[in-house]
Formats: C-alpha cells, structure tokens, sequence
C-alpha cells in the first residue's frame, strides 16, 4: 500500500502549494516542537491537591477512602469484599509496591493479570491528577491493563504524594523517569457507565462497576 | 453504507411525525444541552481553551505531511505497522488482509465514525468473519441494523421500550428469554452478552480521537470500557483513524481533552482516556501482540487548503447536531449517511458527491448555534452558504428556485424599481386583506410551502423603508 502512502502524501503537499516535504530549516524546528514539548494554557485549580482530586473524583461516582499508613490498605479491601459481597478473592498486581500488604489468611489472594471471573483486583497507579480526579495507570508486568477493566470492582491504592496538579504533570514525569511510552497509559475518572438508554447514566457498562481509591497519607 | 442522502425531504417528513422518535429527541437537551452550559460555565479559562485548541489544530493541518510521517516513524519504532488508505474500499482490503494473515473468526469494534465511513462491518461479514459492535449504542443500532443516528450517541433516537424488545429478541439464543425494562437490567444484560465476545475475539478494531506524533500514540476516549476490552484482550489491535486526527505532543491532546468532552457529554473528563502505544512490551502479562494503524484519507486532503479546511479541526464531538433545531426535530437518519446534523450537513455532500446530498446544505436556518458552541469555531454556516453557492453554479438546484433567486437579484440590485414593485405588492395585499376581511392570509400563490404551516398577516401602515426615511428625514429638520 505504499502507493497510497505516496498518493497522500502528495495530495497533501499539493493542497500546501508545496512540491515536496518541509524545508529543512522549518522541519528541524518541528522536530524541536515535538522533541522538548511545551504545556498550553492549563486551567487554574486551589492549592490543595488532594482535596481537590477528592472533589473531582467524588463528582463522578469515585470513592474515596484514607489512610494513615499502607499497613491499613488489607483492611479497607475486606470491609470493601464484605459490603458489596463480593466473596473471598482478590486478584492484586505483581506490583513490589503492593507486596507488603498483611492480607487476612481468610482471603485468597493471586498476582497476575484479570481473568473474565474475576470479581476485584487491587492495582497501583503511576500518579493521579487533581484537575480531574483522574488515576493513570501504566501497563508494565507490574501492571497487567486487564485489572483496570475486567473485574467487577477496582480498588486502587494510591499515595498521597503521587498526586499532581495538570495532565500535563504526568507527561512531565513520565519524560524523567521512563525510557519510553508503555503499550497502555490508562486515564481513569470513575467507574465505567453509560448513557446510551435514554440518555439515563447507568453505571459498570462495561469496565468496573465500582471505583475504589486508598489513599495512603505518605 | 449506501448513501440515501437524497431522500433527506422524504425521511425529515417521516421523522417529524414518528412519535418514538420525537420522545427519544427531547432526551438531547437535558442530556446533552444543559450538561454542556454547566461544564462551560464552571470553567473561566473555556474559551481561551477553545482558542488554544484550535491554534494546535490548525497548526498541524499546515504541516500535516510532516506530522503524520512522524507518527508513522514512531509507530514503527514501537513496533506497530501503519497502513495508508486513499479511499474506504482500501481501507477495508488493509482490515481484511491483516484478519485473514491473523486467522481471525470473530472481530469486536469499539466506537469509530471512520469505521462507519468506510463500512467496515459489511466488509467483515461479507468476507465471513463475526464482527460486533461493543459500545452500547452501536451494539443496538447493530441490532436493529440501523445506521447511528449521532455521532456520540448512536442510538439516541432508541427508546427504553424498543431496546427491550430488541435485546428480548436477539438475546434469547444466550439464555435471557425474560424482558428487561429497566435501564440497568438492559445494560447488565448486554454486558454479560458481550463479555464472552470480548474473551473470545480474535482482532479488535477501535478507532482513535487523537494520534499523538510525539511518541507515535493513539488516543481514545470512552465511558464505558469497552474500548479498552476492545483493545486491550484480542492478540491483534487495529486502529481506524482519517488522516486529520494527528496532533503534534502529548501536551496538545491535553488541551484538546479540556474542550472535547465538555463539548460533548459536559463532563469534564470522559471516564476512559487511553494511549497506545505499539504492541505489548516483552514480559507484559496481557495486551495486543500486533498493532495496526490505518491512516484513511478519503477526500480530506482534497478539503485542505479549501474553502472546507477549517472542517478538518472538526474532532467529532457532536456539539453542533445538539444545538441544532433542524437535528432536533429530524434526528439524524433522515441526513442518510453517517454524519449528521450541521457537521453531516457539510461532510456528506463533500464525501459522497453533492449531486447525493443536495438537501442537506439547505436543511438549515443558518441561525448560528453550531458554530457558536463548536469547541474548534468552525464556520459551518458559512460552510453551508458555500454549498448553496457551488449547488447555484452547478446549475443542481430547481428552476424554480433559480428563476425565484434571479428575479430577486434584479430587484434587488435596482432600488428604485425595488421600491416601486415592493410598494404595489404590499398595497394589492393590504388591499386584498382589507375586502376579503380578514387580517391574514391563509394560502398564498408561490409560497404554499410556507403558508401551509402558518398564516401570512396583511401588511400594515407604511414600509420599513418609508418609516426609515421618514425618520432620518425628522432627525435632520
């Protein structure tokens, strides 16, 4: 299909007025644009990051809880398992930093990526951002992507110094500290839902049918 | 689908008096109105958004080829492919070769208007593979094998009543031979029927709002999940995207996301927001281990650089169908293809020939709303007048018409004349009113299609003309 690729190209240049590609000189300053990316216009939100993330995430069906230290994540899960009756598995990602949790010897506990029957999982996230009450998790071994949307409840634990202010914080982050983009960067804002009967919100359409954040004061 | 464009008069005449129709239609301005004006107020920087999100668009249309050959370089460096297509019969063929060298049998589609514009279900089936449609209201309008009658909400003109009755029919064959009339039952029940296509499906097709040139990226943006089952379970993902949806970085999606989904469902964010970025990396636990990019252009390297480019800043948010009085009596089947309302009403004629569509540019009362609310500011009333002008000069409008609009010109390019033949025609009618005793009237010689739904009133004291001169005449004394 490389004709086509041709045939693109050129009709696209042709609807510049230009015979060929970019002169050099402009095409290195494009390149500049995308090699050192620069924030736009990024609306103003309070200083208090965490209580606006909870407000931003709160509005849109998230839940909340917090705690003091990660020792208390085991007990926020199965109160979470017991009120909404969910059995006793778990299925939690191989991620090192979940690896301490003292779970109850009552529940079953696996680390590894969502099956269809699985009822809750347990992840991290890579940040959350305040702006919009949204989690980002990145797919990695550590973070299988199918616990973010086959399970029926998604519990996420989150630490508080993880929250950022903008999206564009995460891309920033991620600039530092990763060598390349992952298969997945998953935004998450609320449980799935969906408004296609009748415009009527209906939530778990299709993902997790409850959104459930620990967060963890650091 | 095949377009039925031209039957645009016939069609609004039906949908204008479909009772379902018109009850699923009042649905749009609380669900889709009022949520817009309250996301739109409750953030100050909303505008000077909308501009900066129209800058980044604009700026990448005027480097286009350079910022779609870097997406393509980055792809591949992530290890995915990309495919370019010229037109949709194209398109398809890439889909179905990369299904059949997968041995593929069964192929779930999240949410896509390009794979709607290129027909990609009919391909699929047509060649023997299973193709279904995940989101919800694709699902339906899968059902009952209808078109999508709005770009985000595909099934908006589906009642509660109608849903149950179509899941009642095509879900007994699972096992679910009780009705559902409630909106969570019906939603539950559609999500245990296509959690076993998504564990089973061997390719998933989504398409994609954005293609980020910077890391090589798609983007998409959902709410219920079922894009990213789509493109997270199958071995193989393939991404349908036109040509005018790459974006320079990360940064600029981020700006665009503040306007898209306000713009269209007044959240402020959609639930799902999702990147990808080639295949799955070794040790992933899941993921796709192929992925494909189908770059479609059909016909919108033509638009660059016309008088329709600003219509490739478009990023499908349905906000101008929400807004428009002639979408919200008619719905969108009556436009015939797969875009609708104000932006259908510009694409159709441009995609499938103006001969096909000629109705649809002048299915508008040029009131403004849509491009008042468009996120990107696109001139679409002006786009419209355009396709007036261009149907005028193809000679595709009636004789009628043409000879009303030539007999108007002269008039009108002689004002003396002007006012001489307005003047008597208003005194015969005032005349005319003044003998028969009524103040109006009901039938009127060569504007039948405007009297039959109200009355003409006489004409009453001087002209506005005459007033006017009068009363700079006053000020002057």
């Amino acid at each position: 299909m490389s004709d086509a690729r041709e045939q693109v190209l050129a009709n696209i240049r042709g609807a510049l007025n230009r015979e060929g590609p970019l002169p050099d000189s402009i095409a290195r300053s494009l390149q500049g644009r995308l090699s050192r990316p620069r924030a736009n216009l990024k609306p103003a939100i309070g200083d208090d990051l965490t209580a606006y993330f909870i407000e931003k995430l709160e509005s849109v069906s998230g839940k909340v809880t917090r705690v003091a230290s990660i020792d208390e994540v085991a007990a926020v899960v199965a109160r979470h398992l017991e009120s909404f009756d969910l059995g006793d598995a778990l299925v939690v990602a191989p991620d090192p930093a979940l690896q301490g949790i003292p779970w109850s010897n009552r529940l079953r506990v696996e680390r590894r990526a969502a099956a269809g029957g699985d009822r809750l999982s347990v992840t991290g996230a890579y940040a959350a951002v305040a702006e919009t009450g949204s989690l980002v998790l990145l797919s990695s071994p550590e973070s299988p992507t199918t616990l973010n949307f086959l399970p029926d409840d998604h519990l996420i634990v989150l630490h508080e110094s993880q929250i950022v202010p903008h999206i564009e914080d995460v891309w920033v982050r991620m600039r530092r500290d990763k060598q390349a983009m992952p298969r997945t960067v998953n935004f998450i804002t609320g449980p799935s839902k969906t408004a296609d009967v009748e415009q009527t919100i209906q939530e778990g359409a299709h993902g997790p049918r409850r959104l459930h954040v620990i967060l963890v004061a650091d | 689908m095949k377009p039925t464009s031209s039957q645009f008069k016939k069609s609004a005449r039906v949908a204008l008096v479909d009772p379902d129709l018109q009850r699923a239609m009042g649905f749009i301005k609380t669900g889709f109105v009022e949520k817009r004006r309250a996301a739109v107020e409750r953030l100050p920087e909303f505008d000077a958004l909308r501009r900066s999100a129209r800058g980044i668009k604009e700026h990448t249309l005027q480097n286009l080829d350079f910022y779609l050959e870097a997406f393509e370089e980055r792809v591949i460096a992530n290890g995915g492919q990309v495919h370019w297509a010229n037109t949709p019969q194209q398109a398809c063929d890439i889909v179905l070769g990369i299904c059949r060298r997968a041995g593929a049998k069964r192929v779930t589609k999240g949410k896509s208007m390009v794979g709607e514009e290129i027909a990609i279900n009919e391909a699929l089936e047509g060649a023997g593979f299973e193709a279904i449609e995940t989101d919800l209201g694709e699902y339906i309008i899968q059902l009952a094998e209808e078109p999508p009658s709005h770009i985000i909400a595909p099934a908006v003109h589906k009642t509660k009543s109608q849903i149950t009755e179509l899941f009642h029919k095509h879900h007994a064959r699972y096992g679910y031979t009780e009705r559902q009339t409630e909106v969570p039952g019906l939603v539950d029940e559609a999500r245990q029927v296509l959690r076993g296509k998504f564990l089973s499906a061997d390719v998933g097709i989504t398409g994609a709002n954005f293609l980020v040139a910077e890391t090589g990226s798609t983007v998409i943006v959902t709410n219920e999940g079922n894009g990213d089952l789509t493109n997270t379970l199958p071995p193989v993902h393939i991404v349908t995207a036109g040509i005018e949806k790459v974006v320079p970085t990360r940064e600029d999606v981020s700006t665009l996301l503040r306007v898209l989904a306000r713009s269209a469902t007044g959240q402020e964010m959609s639930v799902y927001t999702t990147f990808s970025t080639g295949p799955r990396r070794q040790n992933d636990l899941d993921g796709p281990t192929e992925f494909h990019v189908v770059l479609l252009d059909n016909g919108r390297s033509q638009m660059l650089g016309n008088e329709f480019h600003a219509m490739l800043r478009c990023i499908r948010c349905g906000a101008c169908m929400n807004h428009c009085p002639v979408y919200q009596g008619i719905g969108g089947h009556a436009y015939g293809w797969v875009y609708v309302g104000p932006m259908g009403a510009v694409l159709t004629p441009l995609m499938v020939g103006l001969d096909q569509a000629g109705d649809l540019p002048n299915a508008c009362t040029l009131n403004g709303r849509c491009q008042e609310v468009c996120p990107m500011g696109i001139e679409l009333p002006a786009m419209l007048r355009q396709l007036r002008r261009r149907q005028y000069q193809n000679r595709q409008t009636s004789a009628v018409s043409r000879m009303a609009l030539a007999a108007w010109s002269f008039l009108a390019r002689r004002p003396r004349l002007y006012r001489r033949v307005l003047g008597a025609a208003v005194a015969s009618l005032a005349w005319l009113a003044r003998v028969r005793g009524r103040g109006r009237f009901r039938h009127m010689l060569f504007a039948g299609g405007w009297t039959c739904a109200r009355d003409l009133p006489a004409p009453q004291g001087a002209s506005f003309q005459n007033q006017w001169r009068k009363r700079r005449q006053g000020n002057q004394s």
